[in-house]
């Protein structure tokens, strides 16, 4: 009785008696949701278009910001050292495209899933040669994005938002946006639907594979470089990022592999109900930490009961 | 003396039922996905020792009807009544222990292993030995497997392919495929054997090779048939009766001879009477 | 000229089911059994026992059982770490509980608590797919080393979370704990391995394993073939989380000594899957060979430059072993993405015929 009082009660009066800091959880779950969407997207984006399940995005965002970063310590002003990491995203999109993906292109999707994870491995070798694997501060201020907090009193307690957290998700939202007129409205947008649909027809249309994949690593590249300022900002730059990014992949089981929308909603569910969870029933009940693996317990769940995710299409197999 | 699985938990030849009797019934099946009617409202049967064409124009529901009878889809309504029990939903591997067995319309055959693999992976409903006599290989199941090798190659010596029998089936030419995947099938001992086109692809030297082995099959063994095909041709010389579908409905029902000249079936497929 | 097939047929349905058709192999096989049981423990020193030869007998005891998860059921999994820890707790707390019991009963008691948790996660793969399995078996992953660190029960309450592999002695002879010598624990670690690679490969090549394959395969054409999926996939999972528990309980008792949670973690899931797929998936010789080559590469990227007189930094060395390693995974499946083990067949192919092009 005690025991599922403490479980089906007690967190939820314990929500009610602080809402100032149920909502500065929910915030901080709101923040690392977008971001976790983020990651989504960049996957989202590789998948429609290749059907490859690029599992090196999170080290992507680890490899943009360990470049800015090292960069401007070289003594390169921010304003530069931007676009520089963006010309550097894209010739790892280019080598990406070439070295790897183009000699396998018509093998089964675990062998193109394996690559990259040889892909990741490879760049976080060669990330810590480069850079070295100590942790590295975010040039936050240095790119112009607010650092002060708000702070404000509902219900007599307080709550702190930070600026860069602010810009962080409006950014997101802008990125999406952009995005999503860039899939719909554009001829481009319209050809990696079309791959995304059907290799052979759009091949046969006169859509090129090569610029294509190239294009859309790169998108993938630059949310990467997004996600991993924010995130940088936040939690410093270092490998440990890593981790954090597979979190991505839950996200990803709930969305849907090809669904935007599901990747954004699916990153806002997670974020938030990893944060409630870990507050008020993680460390009063089982000791914290749980943040490490409640997004993928919830992700296994759902799929239980829709093997498609929340957003995906129901498989009908065919013989 | 091979021990032969008991009739009672498999079909092959001894499935209870006489020559000329009804071996399945379809009643009144309909089946839709979401918004599309696949089947409405179809009835037939199929009569032990016969060879039942079931022909049409694409996308008139032969396949779905057979995904149906073996029990890979569930129709909304109606029942399919094998061997004397009836049913709506069946589980595939419940319905190959039952005696059903199938070719596809596109090959399904493993493409991971060889022609004898695959063949003999046909076998395994009839295998028995647990994982811990596998362990051991040597002893019971050393001596299980080569019980069914020996059925298996009875199996790929009439089908004439002893010389591929190690190449991995990737590898072989489409004709070639399908008569793999119809050794697997016969390897199932089924007491019906539903055929998804297995001629389509095929060259005139080809489809009398698989005509041969059908004809064989059903009167050597037994085997009742149910056949899709779109070569008239061979509809007409194989089959005892048939059985036509336009658009999900049934609409002709009988000998070869008589359904080529109804008009209906004329009208929606044959279009000039030959 | 060194294999020469002319000559060996066979006559019996039996002698082509033989595991060694070509007498060569049979040879190269012995040949291999003599290094390993006697000729390498006696030029071998402490340091080549520990950082050679066992951690490649344990890495390729755990690739065996994610290969036949894998490689045979094609049923993808990233939790073979967690699964390793399942095994090491269970064996700890077997024989801190029971230290009376044989070890060897232990060690196989073990395997049985990691394959119970292997099938009950393996459970999803019944309504669930290709990736989606795979990050279903990273919730595994993350739960099950988050449980290893706040159930103190399973470490029996040590200050420091860690697990230590008691003394335990085998016939008089001490063969696991900090007494016991590295060509003792070789000689048990050999015969666990020898075993239980004796028994994969009879139970992958009968009727087991052409089960799993054809679920790998085509998993609906194996329904309608009449093979029950849920009884083959719960299979696969018991099967090889046994042996990865195993090796897990081995990797703590008979290598490392102790174990902290965080050995278990989802790098060690991975350089397990890397073994597996280098050393090419659905082969049991694979496995030997992906651990030969992991284990070896961080001392032959360290030995190279010191050989050409340039200094190198321990942790440079594992910068980069790991870009070699993601270079070699991209390699191979570029080139060869059935592994070593289809490298060995294609050079044993052209031996037979050799010296003649073909």
């Amino acid at each position: 009785m005690d025991f599922i009082h403490s479980i089906l009660i007690q967190p939820f009066l314990d929500m009610a008696d602080a809402p100032d800091f149920l909502i500065q959880v929910l915030w901080e779950g709101i923040v690392s949701g977008v971001l976790y969407a983020l990651i989504a997207l960049g996957f989202v984006l590789i998948f429609k278009s290749s059907r490859i399940f690029n599992f090196a995005q999170g080290i992507m965002v680890v490899f943009a910001a360990l470049t800015l970063v090292g960069l401007h310590q070289k003594g390169i002003p921010a304003w530069l050292a931007l676009p520089m990491t963006l010309g550097v995203m894209l010739l790892l999109a280019i080598a990406i495209e070439r070295v790897v993906l183009r000699p396998l292109v018509n093998q089964p999707d675990i062998i193109l899933f394996m690559a990259t994870i040889g892909i990741t491995l490879f760049l976080i070798g060669l990330g810590e040669t480069i850079f070295g694997g100590e942790n590295k501060r975010m040039i936050t201020q240095e790119l112009g994005i607010p650092t002060d907090s708000y702070t404000f009193e509902p219900f007599g307690g307080l709550v702190m938002i930070e600026q860069r957290d602010i810009t962080a998700v409006v950014g997101a939202v802008v990125l999406v946006v952009c995005l999503l007129l860039f899939l719909n409205k554009s001829k481009m947008g319209r050809a990696i639907r079309a791959l995304g649909d059907d290799h052979q027809a759009a091949l046969s249309v006169g859509i090129s594979l090569s610029t294509i994949w190239v294009l859309v690593w790169f998108i993938a590249g630059m949310i990467a470089l997004a996600t991993g300022i924010v995130w940088g900002a936040r939690a410093g730059v270092s490998f440990a990022l890593e981790v954090i990014a597979l979190k991505a992949l839950p996200v990803l089981m709930l969305g849907g592999l090809e669904s935007v929308s599901g990747a954004i909603i699916g990153g806002l569910m997670i974020g938030i109900l990893e944060k409630l969870f870990e507050i008020y029933w993680g460390q009063p009940l089982l000791g914290g930490n749980t943040e490490s693996w409640f997004a993928y317990m919830l992700a296994l769940v759902v799929l239980l009961f829709r093997p498609q995710g929340l957003f995906g299409e129901r498989i009908i197999e065919r013989v | 003396m091979n021990p032969r699985p008991s009739p009672a938990q498999f079909a092959g030849a001894d499935d209870g039922i006489a020559k000329g009797d009804v071996l399945l019934k379809v009643d009144n099946v309909s089946l839709s996905f979401g918004g599309v009617k696949a089947i409405t409202d179809i009835s037939f049967d199929i009569r032990k020792g016969e060879i039942r064409a079931i022909i049409g124009p694409n996308g008139a529901g032969k396949t779905s009807m057979l995904n149906v009878i073996n029990g890979f889809y569930t129709p909304q309504v109606g029942t399919i009544t094998f061997r004397g029990e009836e049913r709506r939903a069946m589980k595939p591997h419940h319905a190959v222990r039952q005696g059903i067995a199938r070719t596809f319309q596109n090959v399904a055959l493993f493409q991971g292993m060889t022609t004898l693999e695959n063949i003999m992976a046909g076998r395994s409903v009839l295998m028995k030995r647990n994982i811990f006599w596998q362990m051991l290989w040597h002893g019971p199941a050393l001596k299980e497997e080569i019980e069914h090798r020996e059925k298996v190659e009875e199996i790929i010596d009439f089908l004439e392919i002893e010389h591929i029998r190690r190449t991995p089936v990737g590898k072989l030419p489409y004709g070639l495929q399908k008569r793999v995947e119809l050794g697997r099938a016969l390897a199932m001992e089924p007491s019906l054997l539903l055929l998804d086109e297995p001629m389509a692809g095929m060259n005139l030297e080809e489809k009398e090779d698989m005509s041969r082995f059908i004809i064989d099959v059903n009167q050597q063994r037994g085997t009742t048939i149910a056949l899709i095909e779109h070569d008239m041709g061979v509809v007409m010389d194989l089959s005892d009766r048939v059985v036509v579908l336009d658009y999900g409905k049934k609409i002709a029902d009988g000998e070869p001879d008589v359904v080529k000249n109804d008009q209906a079936v004329i009208d929606a497929y044959l279009g000039v009477a030959h | 000229m060194l294999y020469r097939v002319a000559g060996q047929y066979k006559t019996s349905y039996k002698a082509d089911y033989a595991l060694f058709p070509v007498k060569q192999d049979a040879w190269l096989l012995g040949v291999i059994l003599l290094f390993a049981f006697v000729i390498l423990p006696l030029m071998a020193n402490e340091f080549t026992f520990r950082a050679l030869l066992i951690p490649v007998l344990i890495y390729s005891l755990a690739a065996l059982g994610l290969n036949i998860l894998t490689g045979y059921a094609g049923q993808l999994s990233l939790g073979t770490g967690a699964f390793m820890g399942v095994g090491a707790y269970a064996c700890f707390k077997l024989a801190t509980i029971f230290p009376e019991l044989n070890i060897v009963i232990v060690l196989a008691l073990s395997g049985f608590f990691s394959a119970a948790i292997g099938m009950a996660f393996g459970l999803p793969s019944l309504r669930i797919k290709g990736f989606y399995l795979a990050i279903a078996t990273l919730a595994a992953q993350f739960f099950l080393v988050w449980l290893f660190q706040k159930w103190a029960w399973l470490y029996n309450y040590s200050a420091s979370g860690a697990i230590q592999a008691p003394n335990i002695q085998m016939f008089g002879v001490t063969v696991a704990g900090a007494r016991a010598s590295a060509m003792t624990q070789y000689y048990f670690v050999l015969c666990v391995v020898a075993v239980v690679t004796f028994c994969a490969i009879n139970i992958t090549r009968g009727r087991i394993g052409r089960i799993w394959k054809s679920v790998r395969d085509m998993d609906i054409a194996a329904e309608l073939v009449g093979i029950n999926l849920m009884k083959a996939k719960l299979l696969a999972f018991f099967v090889s989380s046994y042996i990865v528990g195993i090796a897990g309980a081995l990797f703590v008792f008979f290598w490392r000594g102790a174990a902290e949670a965080e050995l278990f973690d989802i790098q060690l899931s991975f350089r397990v899957l890397f073994i597996a797929i280098i050393g090419g998936l659905g082969s049991i010789l694979g496995n030997y060979l992906g651990a030969i080559l992991i284990v070896a590469l961080p001392v032959i990227i360290g030995a190279v430059p010191s050989a050409l007189g340039l200094p190198i930094s321990p942790s440079m060395v594992e910068h980069l072993n790991v870009m070699i390693i993601g270079l070699l995974i991209i390699g191979f499946l570029i080139l060869e993405p059935h592994g070593l083990a289809r490298l060995w067949a294609i050079i044993r192919e052209k031996l037979i015929i050799w010296p003649f092009p073909h």
